[in-house]
């Protein structure tokens, strides 16, 4: 493995990555590959995941196909750097920011979007200019296999690499020296590689989770408009790989008088989008796996917790199905309180005062997204100044991920670093400061001998004090006298 | 609060009570950073000449240097930051994707909460403070940990940074190795640490217990090439200035060694010894413009890298020292071997190595082929060479034509890459650094696409591609049931 990163690395310094067209060229190979390979990647997805087609398609292949086109239109314009505009005491000179690529990066990424968190990424280290090493995750092995399959049909196999398996390969990876790592995962794991990273002193970007409350503080009260939300709501929860997202709703916060209204509402709404039967509906995605499931399992078990689901419960060990299930107040200090559910259950928290919301998300670790539904502009100001997440959305759920003009990251817990359009460029490139100078003007103040007459001329010069500077210079300013030296 | 006796509960207690000032709102409001960065400037003006005694006492900084490297470029920073605070605080409005239309969208700065600042002992004043002015200007609190090796700088702000900036949410916590390491085990929101790369690794792994972020500004060997087509008289000013003239080279992005061509060699290397006469006198071991080696370690570091059996013989210039007076005169060697010490770390001192190619192109390869510096820096006229070195040599910031004088423009970052650091800081960027950037889109209640919802279908998909592509004509085909790839915007298509 050291050998074929040495390699890697050789290749890039030759510079070729660098080229701008080698990046497009690279950047069209994944559009092609997304293109050609679409119902591939479909059934990829469905023996993971039992993943719909229409879903695959609106939470990864269509993002990926827009942030690709959006980093080939705009890739000239991030490659030219900025020109920085300098105060006129530094005429003639000149200074810009250049952006060049890091090297070669590491992008580890996760099973419940394969396709979506490994190439997003890659999108950006290429658009940047690095070579790369993709460790897809094992938990997604048909996704992962056609990853390693197709890559390297499409991409500069010197450049890009995919490496599959598990944590063992993940630990050889993580020895290596890298000039980035990306993760997509969980914390425990995200703290193994920020201390691997630590040893290199390789920067790193962690996308990580919570648990993203959802505040339902009014809904519309025509019943058109009213229901929108309630879709939006619902499927950010069942309907984005059956709650087994980072950014998907992990819980509800509502006022206890509004309760049991927005209780029926979402039960109908639930019904509505996801059948009587929601295993035969091809709606939902699986659990991923085994563990996952017991893990969820185990979460309704807990006392208090199972008297407190009042919709939906019923599980398929066999089919590692899990139907939409709805909780109202299990134990605050439950695990499925406490820890991130990340699957289709769904506790709605009720407070006396939908206010209270802002103390209880408070409370707890930062998530990587605040939804809040609201059509109350003060409760809205309050929320967006006084609670933190990694991204904060009114009326809506999940969206954000796919807005490719505002940047995607966690913050405390949640992660930190962040990426998607021009965020990905920079969160794998270094702006690098360059400062042009020519010989004349020299400022000869700047040169010991010390003076009071030189230290007066830098006092100005730091403030631009562009008159004082040429009194003094002229004489008709005196300098103030300097302390006495030992 | 300078405390004697620091132990983990005492930290706890402090991080606690910064903590409930900033959960009460207090350093959210501009006036509060205002009277904070206002503060900072007053306690410069006021105490200017105890600051300066302090680094001479510290340092033997001449006061030059002290005024115009720490407090004058300190007063600049905050200056700039109370002018241009109002403008950064505002969140920043976006154009809102295709795909979230019709919605709104903005970027919203909020302080990240607790910081942690460690600093260094060679600018102790400046990079103490200067992170302090960022963390302010964001509204976060913060406890700042000056070098125990800057004792007297440190003890001066121990005493004044709480008299004249609110210490409910400012604190200063002075101590070595336990004292740091205790405040490294508390949870923080930010860790912003100047020094170099083992204890950033330290600090970095520290951080990793509570998922900190961090920033780390570290050091490296900024090479300076020099070309035979320059100025000579001005180049060799400047590269005296960023050597000796920089706390006699203990300074993180200081010229820390020479590459020019064999043929160019004498004419510079006899240049800097005229101009090194001209600027220090001929007994440098007595100039006042010159700072001291810091301690008897750093003293004894810097005489073993001379003493080195292949090293000693190619003093060309200086190599006298003082070990009482800690003094170490300018030192020019000539062409010591590419893996002496004195060619392996980071020499931190007024030792300067000259090596030679035949060509000067040969010299990118060397760079190239070492750690990536905080600084790089060519002294040319040729262009050519200009946009190679500035194409082809990474490091945290190039200079070319002059040293270290990108650090003082505002509005360029600084900070290393690699090993010489990440993360980094001055003018906005220290805000930015400080801030959590929370994007916060606003969506409105017409019409979705039904197609994000299930029950799925094959329609929904073509409307799906559609829309994603943003193209018109392909979601009305989509809609109407023409022909798949109708209108279709897509690049691959």
């Amino acid at each position: 493995m050291e050998e074929e990163m040495e390699q890697v690395r050789r290749y890039f310094s030759s510079g070729r990555t660098r080229e701008a067209s080698w990046r497009k060229s690279q950047l069209h190979g994944l559009h092609r590959f997304i293109g050609d390979r679409e119902d591939d990647i479909f059934r990829a997805l469905l023996r993971d995941l039992g993943k719909s087609p229409v879903e695959s398609y609106r939470d990864e292949l269509g993002i990926l196909k827009k942030d690709i086109n959006a980093a080939l239109d705009n890739l000239a314009d991030w490659m030219s750097g900025k020109k920085i505009k300098l105060p006129l005491v530094s005429f003639p000179t000149t200074a810009e920011l250049v952006s060049e690529p890091l090297g070669l990066v590491l992008i580890i990424s996760s099973w419940n979007f394969p396709f979506g968190l490994s190439l997003e990424p890659l999108i950006g280290a290429i658009a940047a200019g690095n070579t790369v090493v993709l460790k897809t995750s094992e938990l997604a092995p048909a996704s992962s296999d056609l990853l390693a399959d197709a890559i390297p049909t499409y991409l500069d196999s010197k450049a890009i690499k995919v490496i599959q398996g598990g944590p063992d390969v993940a630990q050889s990876l993580l020895h290596l020296k890298w000039d980035k790592i990306f993760f997509t995962g969980s914390k425990q794991v995200g703290r193994i590689v920020m201390a691997a990273a630590a040893e290199h002193l390789t920067p790193v970007t962690l996308e990580l989770g919570g648990k993203c409350p959802a505040i339902v503080d009014s809904l519309p009260t025509w019943d058109f408009t009213r229901d929108i939300l309630l879709k939006r709501l619902v499927s950010g929860k069942f309907g984005s790989c059956s709650g087994q997202a980072c950014v998907g709703v992990d819980y509800i916060i509502v006022q206890e008088n509004f309760a049991p209204t927005l209780i029926n509402l979402l039960k109908g709404i639930t019904e509505e989008m996801f059948g009587k039967n929601p295993k035969e509906s091809h709606a939902m995605t699986r659990i991923i796996n085994a563990h996952h499931y017991k893990r969820l399992k185990n979460l309704l078990k807990e006392d208090g917790v199972e008297a407190s689901v009042v919709y939906g419960g019923s599980m398929d060990e066999d089919a590692l199905f899990i139907e939409p299930t709805i909780l109202v107040d299990p134990p605050i200090n439950s695990d499925i309180m406490t820890d991130e559910i990340f699957g289709p259950l769904l506790p709605i928290i009720t407070m006396k005062r939908i206010e209270d919301s802002i103390k209880f998300i408070n409370s707890r670790p930062k998530a990587l997204a605040v939804y809040c539904f609201s059509t109350n502009d003060k409760f809205m100001r309050r929320v967006a100044t006084e609670t933190s997440s990694g991204s904060l959305l009114f009326n809506d759920t999940i969206l954000q991920y796919a807005a490719e003009t505002v940047p995607f990251g966690g913050v405390g817990e949640s992660g930190f670093g962040r990426y998607h359009g021009k965020f990905s460029f920079d969160t794998f490139s270094h702006e690098k400061a360059v400062l042009r100078r020519t010989s004349l003007p020299d400022f000869w103040f700047r040169y010991p001998p010390w003076n009071d007459y030189k230290l007066e001329l830098f006092r100005l010069f730091y403030v631009f004090d562009y008159l004082g500077i040429i009194l003094t210079v002229l004489g008709l300013k005196k300098p103030r006298p300097r302390s006495t030296n030992v | 609060m300078a405390s004697n006796k620091f132990d983990v509960e005492a930290t706890t207690l402090m991080v606690e009570e910064l903590r409930g000032t900033f959960n009460a709102g207090k350093t959210r409001s501009y006036e509060w950073r205002v009277a904070q960065l206002k503060g900072i400037i007053k306690m410069m003006d006021d105490r200017e000449q105890e600051i300066i005694e302090a680094l001479r006492l510290d340092l033997g900084k001449p006061e030059f240097e002290s005024a115009v490297y720490e407090i004058g470029m300190l007063k600049s920073s905050c200056a700039r930051a109370l002018k241009e605070l109002k403008h950064w605080m505002m969140p920043e409005k976006v154009k809102s994707s295709i795909v979230a239309f019709p919605s709104s969208a903005e970027i919203v700065s909020e302080p990240l909460g607790a910081v942690l600042i460690i600093s260094a002992w060679n600018y102790p004043i400046l990079l103490s403070l200067d992170p302090i002015v960022g963390a302010v200007a964001a509204g976060n609190v913060a406890v700042l940990k000056p070098s125990e090796i800057a004792p007297a700088s440190s003890s001066l702000l121990a005493k004044y940074v709480p008299e004249y900036l609110d210490s409910s949410a400012i604190r200063v916590v002075e101590g070595g190795v336990p004292e740091t390491t205790a405040l490294l085990d508390q949870k923080w929101d930010k860790i912003f640490y100047t020094g170099n790369g083992r204890v950033g690794r330290i600090v970095m792994a520290a951080a990793v217990k509570h998922l900190t972020p961090v920033v780390l500004e570290l050091g490296g060997k900024s090479p300076v090439i020099v070309d035979s087509d320059v100025n000579l008289k001005v180049a060799v000013k400047r590269i005296i200035a960023g050597k000796w003239g920089l706390n006699n080279g203990q300074a993180c992005i200081s010229a820390d060694y020479i590459i020019t061509t064999k043929d160019f060699v004498p004419k510079l290397v006899d240049s800097l010894k005229h101009q090194l006469e001209k600027f220090y006198g001929i007994n440098p071991l007595e100039s006042k413009d010159l700072s001291r080696i810091v301690n008897s370690n750093h003293f004894d570091r810097l005489t073993k890298l001379l003493d080195e059996e292949k090293v000693s013989s190619k003093i060309i210039h200086g190599g006298q020292s003082d070990r009482a007076q800690l003094k170490i005169a300018p030192t020019i060697l000539l062409d010591v071997p590419e893996d002496s010490l004195i060619m392996s770390e980071e020499i931190f001192g007024p030792l300067l190595p000259i090596l030679t190619v035949d060509r000067l192109e040969e010299s990118f390869d060397f760079i190239r082929s070492r750690s990536k510096p905080l600084a790089a820096y060519l002294f040319t006229n040729r262009k050519k060479l200009k946009d190679e070195f500035v194409r082809t040599i990474s490091a945290g910031g190039i200079a070319i034509n002059d040293i270290a004088l990108h650090l003082v423009v505002p509005s360029l970052p600084y900070g290393g890459v690699g090993e010489s650091g990440m993360g980094s800081y001055h003018g906005k960027f220290s805000f930015d650094v400080f801030s959590h950037k929370k994007s916060v889109l606003y969506r409105s209640f017409v019409a979705d696409a039904p197609a994000r919802y299930p029950p799925y279908s094959q329609g929904k998909l073509r409307l799906l591609k559609a829309l994603v592509v943003g193209s018109v004509l392909a979601v009305i085909s989509a809609l109407i049931g023409l022909p798949e790839h109708f209108g279709s915007k897509d690049k691959s298509a």
